[in-house]
């Protein structure tokens, strides 16, 4: 933020020169014929990922040693922007050499990370990183053929932001540690959701089984579950971080079960009508009724012996204020 | 060789123009709400820049032309006071705007959304145009205000205003436009258009960056988004910015006058030029050419994502525009292409060439041995153009 944001430069200033020089003249980039293979005494692997009206696809070719399962040559055919040509060319290179097992464990962020000109700065701008996912997951899709399996075998967690490689244990581990409640936070803590922000939430660039504020939800539901269970079991509560709702509710169980049979006794009774955060104080403003109302000792003795509960069983900032 | 065909973004300032701004930065610089001489002499210029605006949109002395500091703050003004105006006050709860205008215009119309106000977005058909009747079928008693551009900046689809216009004063539902990519290109008279609001930006037609202005129809003024010194009438608080109006007088002047002389000369080059690129394999363009700006063409290559083609341009000093999602900061697609939805495989292939009466013949040509080469470099790299063995079950969409 601040000066630097407020004049963008282009996504073009935050290539890295090696995605430059890659883009302009692409080292893997072509085809390999079944024949051509055979010729190698391999075993041609084509593998597709992607799709034009996605905006970037990629088509990996490989030629396999079937005795050993090491990838003998590798090339690609891209459609999209610079960092998809870049991306999928560095991918074809580090296919190279490897056994199909190696190349699996290849992701986007090797790729990233191979394409930088010094080691600290990234070669593609936030935005850009989800251009190299697609050459992280043909690979998958090549080795899943060749060894012909399904594709899915390989993740062995699920992943929620894919530009950055966040699992949702990672996520899920990592809210309640910190009681995160925002999803910039969650980038601070994770770096998931500060890419191409597609699983921030539904409606972004791609399409995704679960988002980051569905994370957060659950965590919130999670808490107001707990809060209610303490509330009911009549445990302890953190009064200060419930919802109105809940502080109303609390508050009356506590009236309920330590002052109002008493003031019922004397022919009266009292009503919440609103709670509310003042600074430091928490303000509850009640009503007497019946007998109560207007008696001598309704500002005084009885009110304090309301507050004074209230304080002790729930917090010491609460004031309580008839009107 | 540097070519620039990106005139749909912004424009070189008209060298008459800057000689025309020049006095007013070091010897004229006076406030003209100032007492005092160095104000007095700025009015007479002033006057005479504000007669060749309102000359140039065929206003009447009577309506409004505010100059303001852009064209996103006229759209701004124009659905915000209509929202504090109307729909906060509950005498109507209903605008409608089509679903390809400027972010000006969408964003805002989002923003009061949020707040409230029911949005209805007008689709385009298959050709980029909006269909007036799709206008009539949207408004309501409580429709406040239809707001749709004269010309649309990816394609140049020049929409059917006269009749929004007529539905509009049919109905009495307040009427906008943005026409920022139309002033300049066609001739335009809001008297006979029926229209209520006009936006326009000076830079877009070789004027200065930072000018743009709202008209407003003599008793529909909106309640002012700037308040303070009552400059423009009370319309528009802020010191003149006396350059910028006298800088947009000149270009308007100019731009008027060119209508008649370049532009037929803009249009011919850009027909050979779309003609010649049009030849070349697998290429498509929507909008038919008498349906559309003169100086605009949005082409696709298939095969070809639209970041890739501007990198091979640039590399050769050439300056285009595309629409595709990688090229965007927030990976939005172009929601002409989105919306058109004819080969949703073309989405991410549009590229826009917008010509300008500085365009040259020799500029077009380098261009075109230019988008050769790069078409076939990039098309040798693309999957979409790639062979795959017998039996491959490919999962890329190839149209072909």
């Amino acid at each position: 933020m601040g000066l630097d944001s407020l004049v963008g430069g282009t996504i073009w200033d935050e290539y890295s020169n090696k995605v430059a020089d890659l883009m302009n003249n692409p080292r893997n980039m072509g085809e390999i014929t079944t024949e051509e293979a055979e010729a190698m005494g391999g075993k041609l692997i084509v593998a597709d990922f992607g799709a034009e009206s996605c905006g970037d696809a990629v088509r990996l070719y490989w030629v396999v040693n079937p005795n050993t399962d090491v990838i003998m040559d590798s090339k690609f055919k891209s459609f999209g922007c610079g960092t998809a040509i870049a991306s999928s060319d560095t991918m074809a290179e580090l296919c190279k050499f490897k056994t199909v097992q190696e190349a699996v464990k290849i992701t986007n962020i090797d790729v990233e990370k191979a394409m930088r000109d010094t080691p600290d700065v990234p070669s593609v701008p936030p935005q850009k990183m989800h251009c190299s996912v697609m050459a992280y997951d043909v690979i998958k899709k090549a080795a899943a053929q060749y060894m012909n399996v399904d594709m899915e075998s390989f993740e062995e967690e699920i992943i929620v932001c894919e530009c950055a490689r966040v699992s949702l244990t990672t996520l899920r581990e990592v809210i309640r540690l910190n009681d995160l409640t925002t999803v910039e936070q969650i980038a601070d803590y994770t770096k998931a959701g500060a890419f191409c922000k597609s699983c921030i939430r539904p409606g972004g660039h791609e399409e995704k089984d679960i988002y980051l504020v569905d994370l957060l939800e659950e965590y919130e539901k999670e808490k107001m579950a707990k809060t209610a269970d303490s509330l009911a079991q009549g445990g302890p509560v953190d009064f200060e971080q419930m919802t109105v709702v809940q502080k109303l509710k609390v508050v009356d169980k506590v009236i309920d079960d330590n002052i109002r049979q008493m003031l019922i006794m004397d022919g009266g009774d009292m009503e919440i009508l609103d709670i509310k955060e003042n600074g430091e104080n928490i303000d509850i403003y009640i009503r007497y009724l019946g007998a109560c109302n207007g008696c001598a000792s309704a500002d005084t003795g009885t009110l304090f012996a309301i507050e004074n509960i209230l304080k002790e069983k729930l917090s010491p900032n609460i004031r309580v204020l008839p009107i | 060789m540097k070519v620039y065909l990106d005139n749909n973004a912004t424009t070189m300032v008209d060298p008459q123009v800057k000689v025309a701004m020049d006095p007013f930065f070091t010897e004229k610089y006076g406030n003209p709400n100032s007492l005092h001489a160095f104000a007095g002499e700025t009015h007479p210029p002033i006057k005479a820049a504000m007669e060749k605006i309102y000359a140039g949109i065929q206003a009447n002395r009577k309506d409004s032309v505010v100059i303001t500091s852009c064209a996103t703050e006229s759209n701004n003004w124009v659905l915000k006071s209509i929202y504090f105006e109307y729909i906060l006050t509950g005498r109507k709860n209903h605008i409608i705007v089509s679903e390809v205008e400027h972010p000006s215009i969408m964003a805002t119309a989002r923003f009061i959304e949020s707040m409230g106000c029911k949005v209805t977005y007008l689709p385009i058909n298959s050709e980029g145009l909006i269909e007036a009747q799709s206008v009539r079928d949207s408004i309501t008693s409580k429709t406040a205000l239809v707001s749709v551009m004269w010309a649309n900046n990816e394609t140049g689809a020049i929409f059917p205003v006269q009749e929004i216009g007529e539905i509009c004063a049919e109905h009495k539902v307040l009427f906008h436009t943005d026409a920022v990519q139309a002033v300049g290109k066609i001739p335009i008279s809001v008297q006979e258009f029926n229209v209520d609001y006009l936006t326009f930006s000076a830079h877009k037609f070789h004027g200065p960056k930072g000018v743009g202005a709202l008209y407003m129809k003599q008793g529909k003024e909106l309640m002012p988004l700037f308040h303070g010194g009552s400059q423009m009438g009370g319309h528009r608080s802020g010191t003149l910015n006396v350059p910028g109006i006298i800088g947009m007088g000149k270009a308007m002047e100019n731009a008027v006058d060119a209508l008649d002389f370049e532009m037929p000369d803009i249009r011919e080059m850009r027909d050979n030029f779309e003609d010649e690129l049009l030849k070349i394999e697998d290429t498509f363009v929507v909008t038919p050419r008498n349906k559309r700006t003169s100086n605009t063409i949005l082409i696709s290559f298939r095969g070809i994502e639209g970041e890739s083609m501007l990198w091979d341009l640039n590399r050769e000093g050439i300056a285009a525009s595309t629409g595709s999602a990688c090229a965007s900061e927030d990976l939005e697609a172009n929601s002409v292409m989105e919306a058109i939805g004819a080969d949703e495989d073309l989405a991410h292939t549009a590229i826009r060439f917008s010509l300008s009466r500085y365009t040259t013949q020799e500029e077009l040509d380098h261009t075109l041995a230019v988008v050769k080469k790069a078409v076939a470099r990039l098309r040798e790299i693309s999957s979409s153009y790639s062979y795959a063995p017998e039996g491959h079950n490919s999962e890329l969409t190839i149209g072909h």
